[in-house]
């Protein structure tokens, strides 16, 4: 298993939105990746976006030009 | 074969559809059904189909396009999950059984009240209609784009104005024009778009789906699996989830974007203008032939590329039948799922010979089902018998 790091989770209310994270974050060469929402954030399934802890500005600038509205953001060891 | 049933689903379809499939096929996870690299290309591939559904037809949000599996499918959701009892909804004599149907059972087993704009025998409707129809507990208008028996058109931006004039919805059956014909949502003022993979879109059948405007609200039918808010009793309500309970058709949704794909690349404009050189090329010749009666109104500035007809009284399927047997042409007699449109056009007995065309075909297989039409008539003519 790899070593666990404070990161960025970013979680939203369906696939479709999680799918619309990915797309607008590689347009704008924002980083990070969709992974399994940990269970220290929520129990059962779905997709989060993960990011470096430094990046939430970038984040949030991406969401906001097309109108995306992310269900919560967390730090946690992920 | 020459293949002239397009309004029932279209046979060629442009290649890299297939491809899409069968690479689907290969390498495709589950959508939304886990985090590893095969579900992520999965929910990927579902993602840019509802991106590319949502830009040809001017849907405003991606996520507001839903997938199912046809426009059947697509029109029972969009009905059963607006209407309820005391409600009053106007539909057209043009309509397919799967708008009259999930009408037909609100009425019954809801107590929805339904009136419909009756069609005269060119089978088209006067929009003045709407007006006399309408009352205090009116909900929607649910009609037609184009009739799929006489390729009529509606004029649905006409009825997005009168829809809204009145806060009505304009839920909008757009089987047969769905890739044929360019449609913009919010110019037309369609609130809930129904349509089907496999026609004009030129997708795998098992594909369809509804585009819905945004502050519409749906109750879902199913619930059940949806890959996210597990631990909730009730299904999530956020579109598209709320609205695609299960496993999508992940490898005919491939199929579907790269169809979607090739549509806004080509042009739907240019797609419309060639089949409809096709359909009048095909019109022009047969209006004429003796015996010959081609149902619709082709003096309307725009209709779908279908020219439906009878030779003499002959039965419908008698003459579709030797046009498959004898020249190898495919068409579609009977009565095409649309009863109160032959109502209408008085062809309940006789059904009619439905020709319908698309992008792939060509003026020499129109030529040559012209040269059929007119040897069978002269063949079934009363003084041949």
């Amino acid at each position: 298993m790899r070593k666990k790091e404070m990161k960025l989770v970013v979680t939203f209310h369906t696939t479709a939105d999680a799918m619309a994270m990915e797309k607008t974050c590689k347009e704008d060469q924002t980083p990070g990746r969709l992974i399994p929402v940990p269970r220290a954030i929520s129990a059962g399934c779905g997709l989060a976006w993960c990011a470096p802890l430094d990046s939430e500005e970038r984040l949030a600038r991406s969401m906001a030009r097309v109108g995306l509205v992310p269900e919560d953001m967390h730090r946690c060891l992920v | 074969m020459i293949y002239l049933d397009n309004a029932a689903t279209t046979l060629h379809k442009p290649p890299q559809v297939a491809e899409a499939v069968m690479t689907a096929m290969g390498s495709m996870g589950n959508a939304s059904r886990g985090a590893h690299a095969l579900s992520l290309g999965a929910a990927r591939t579902v993602y840019d189909a509802r991106c590319r559904a949502a830009e040809l037809f001017g849907c405003s949000r991606p996520d507001h396009v839903i997938f199912t599996a046809n426009a059947t499918e697509s029109l029972n959701i969009a009905i059963c999950g607006l209407f309820g009892p005391g409600d009053h909804v106007i539909s057209t004599d043009l309509e397919h059984n799967s708008v009259l149907r999930p009408l037909y059972r609100l009425q019954a087993e809801r107590g929805v009240e339904v009136d419909f704009v009756p069609a005269d025998r060119q089978g088209r409707i006067d929009y003045g209609d709407l007006e006399r129809l309408l009352r205090p507990n009116t909900r929607a208008v649910v009609c037609t784009h184009a009739s799929n028996l006489t390729g009529n058109m509606v004029d649905l931006a006409r009825v997005g104005r009168f829809a809204h004039e009145h806060g009505l919805l304009l839920v909008a059956d757009c089987s047969q024009t769905a890739g044929c014909v360019p449609i913009d949502m919010g110019a037309m003022g369609i609130d809930v778009l129904c349509f089907t993979g496999h026609k004009g879109l030129m997708g795998p059948q098992g594909t369809g789906g509804l585009c819905i405007r945004e502050g519409v609200e749906i109750r879902p039918w199913k619930v059940g699996g949806s890959g996210v808010q597990s631990y909730s009793c009730t299904q999530p309500p956020e579109y598209p989830t709320r609205l695609e309970a299960g496993t999508h058709n992940g490898h005919g949704l491939a199929g579907l974007g790269a169809a979607l794909e090739f549509l806004l690349q080509t042009g739907v404009e240019n797609v419309h203008a060639k089949e409809q050189q096709l359909m009048r090329r095909f019109y022009e010749e047969v209006r004429s032939i003796p015996g010959v009666t081609v149902y619709g109104d082709f003096d309307a500035a725009d209709r779908a590329a279908i020219v439906a007809l009878n030779v003499w009284d002959c039965d419908s399927g008698e003459i579709s039948d030797a046009l498959a047997e004898e020249y190898a042409i495919a068409t579609r007699p009977g009565a095409h799922c649309a009863p109160r449109m032959h109502q209408a056009l008085g062809t309940v007995e006789q059904g009619a010979v439905r020709f319908s065309f698309s992008y792939y075909n060509t003026s020499e297989e129109v030529d040559a089902a012209v040269a059929a039409v007119r040897t069978l008539a002269a063949e079934s003519a009363p003084e041949a018998q």
